[in-house]
């Protein structure tokens, strides 16, 4: 319950603050974000067989990164990609994804 | 062989994607209008350069991409084909998608020269092409002097490496079609760094699976120069155990030094001979041919040292190198996954650099490798790389990255979800 809890509060002021997310550049963002494209598709819209990240909601897409990150949400190869971000990089990559055209 | 030239002019698809953009502070490009990017190569590499360059110009930059193939044929997955569970047709995509979707110009021919002093490619055709930038992917090509014996004639036709996906891909499959039960199949592996490093212990184990169906009396010998599997060890020999046992036989430390066509015999610099049905010989490699010519190989004259937050060489200004010919940084492997994101991370730098403005000072990018070793079931390796300012290369992020915990079901049907998702992010 603990760990739920402060992983929830974490998600809270990432999400609520947005201001570390903001300040990265958003063509810094958008590069990242274009090294998941080899999965997840350009702008994040999949081709059949993998999951799209493209509008989806923000808060959504941090939660299941950050809970790939802890481990809390078991997965093939997620849990070791997202330990290669810090949370604001994160932050910044769920907002992109979500800002984009589905 | 003559090879029909196509210009395929991309004007004509532009409008559905809105203005060309005329760029501010670009005054000073080759031969006017926009600045001018061309793209050697059109692997993984090249072609995501040459699609990202427009697409983040918002189609302001006139990109061209030159490539002797009329389309592009996948490396990964081709050793299904070897396998005998895909086609030659599943691995091959067209390029034509970049011009009616993007205006990137596609020229069909081979660069012969590079003068970088005028920015200015030489085709083969005698074609010359002005550059602002230009940007090279132009794969490996073997060093075939380190096998004196393959320069006989014929024995190229005959001992295939099929490290580059294509004609020899599917002339394996027939020599393994040919092959009688009971005979032998030696793989040839050079030391590292080469293309794909997991690729070899994939193909031992798609040419295994074939024979454990079709010639269960058959033999798969590999024979490793390096000192153990240079990739995903334990799961590739967990499955040599499990799912071969008594077909395939591994023997590290085995350099091969020269090949006998005639005889199908492999010679080695301290172990016996060995003889076999059909012989498949990966050769040592470096950059491409025309990155070497043009002295860009800078790394014991075998690979391309470059600037990881542009790809720029070290050695030309206006000249990046990407992909597999690049002198890599640590931990990263040369791979199709691997050169896609140099081929963003490239495109994002020149089109920042040509508009007047500094290129992203943090590349984070990812290596995703999935390797079959059945019919269905899958391993992985993967890394995030992340730029260090001080060391001035790209390091692995402590903690991240790993492989399979088993080869799964699951990760087969990803992989196949990764081809198809990495196919259209690099060529629709």
């Amino acid at each position: 319950m603990k760990t739920t809890l402060s992983a929830f509060i974490l998600i809270l002021a990432l999400v609520s603050s947005g201001a570390q997310a903001q300040n990265v550049d958003p063509l810094q963002v958008r590069s990242w974000a274009s090294a998941c494209a080899n999965c997840h598709g350009t702008a994040g819209v999949a081709q059949p067989g993998m999951e799209s990240l493209a509008g989806n909601n923000k808060d959504e897409l941090l939660k299941k990164m950050l809970d790939f990150k802890s481990g809390k949400k078991p997965a093939t190869i997620m849990h070791q990609l997202s330990k290669g971000y810090t949370d604001e990089q994160l932050a910044a990559l769920a907002a992109y994804f979500a800002s984009q055209r589905k | 062989m003559i090879k029909r030239r196509q210009f395929v002019h991309g004007a004509g698809a532009l409008g559905a994607f809105g203005p060309l953009a005329l760029m501010a502070g670009c005054a000073t490009n080759a031969s006017g209008g926009g600045p001018k990017v061309v793209v050697v190569g059109g692997g993984y590499g090249g072609a995501t350069a040459a699609k990202y360059v427009r697409l983040w110009s918002d189609y302001g930059i006139d990109v061209t991409l030159i490539e002797p193939n009329s389309s592009f044929i996948s490396c990964p997955i081709s050793n299904l084909v070897i396998g005998g569970t895909k086609t030659l047709a599943d691995i091959t995509a067209p390029y034509d998608n970049l011009t009616r979707r993007h205006g990137v110009r596609i020229v069909q021919d081979m660069v012969t020269r590079i003068d970088s002093d005028k920015r200015i490619v030489m085709l083969a055709r005698g074609d010359e092409l002005p550059y602002d930038r230009l940007i090279l992917s132009p794969g490996v090509d073997f060093m075939w002097e380190s096998l004196p014996g393959m320069a006989k004639e014929g024995a190229k036709d005959k001992v295939l490496h099929s490290w580059k996906a294509g004609a020899q891909t599917v002339a394996l499959r027939k020599q393994l079609e040919a092959m009688p039960d009971g005979g032998v199949y030696a793989l040839s592996i050079p030391l590292a760094p080469y293309r794909c490093p997991p690729g070899p212990y994939e193909r031992a184990c798609q040419v295994a699976h074939y024979f454990s169906k079709a010639k269960p009396k058959s033999k798969v010998l590999i024979l490793d120069a390096n000192d153990d599997v240079t990739s995903k060890g334990p799961l590739f020999k967990k499955a040599w155990k499990d799912r071969y046992d008594g077909i395939v036989e591994y023997r590290p430390k085995h350099k091969a030094v020269d090949v006998d066509a005639n005889t199908n015999t492999l010679k080695f610099e301290f172990n016996d001979d060995v003889k076999a049905n059909v012989l498949n010989v990966i050769p040592e490699m470096r950059a491409g041919d025309i990155a070497v010519k043009t002295g860009l190989a800078t790394a014991n004259k075998r690979w391309c040292e470059v600037d990881f937050l542009t790809f720029e060489s070290i050695a030309l200004k206006n000249v990046h190198v990407l992909g597999d010919s690049i002198q890599i940084a640590p931990a990263m492997p040369k791979s199709g996954h691997m050169a896609n994101q140099h081929g963003k991370t490239c495109a994002a730098a020149v089109v920042a650099l040509l508009t007047g403005k500094q290129p992203n000072s943090l590349p984070i990018y990812n290596n995703t490798c999935y390797s079959f070793v059945s019919d269905e079931d899958v391993v992985h390796v993967a890394s995030v790389h992340r730029y260090d300012a001080e060391k001035k290369t790209m390091l692995t992020v402590p903690g991240s990255g790993g492989v399979s915990s088993a080869a799964n079901e699951l990760e087969g049907r990803y992989a196949l979800a990764w081809a198809r998702n990495i196919w259209a992010d690099t060529l629709a």
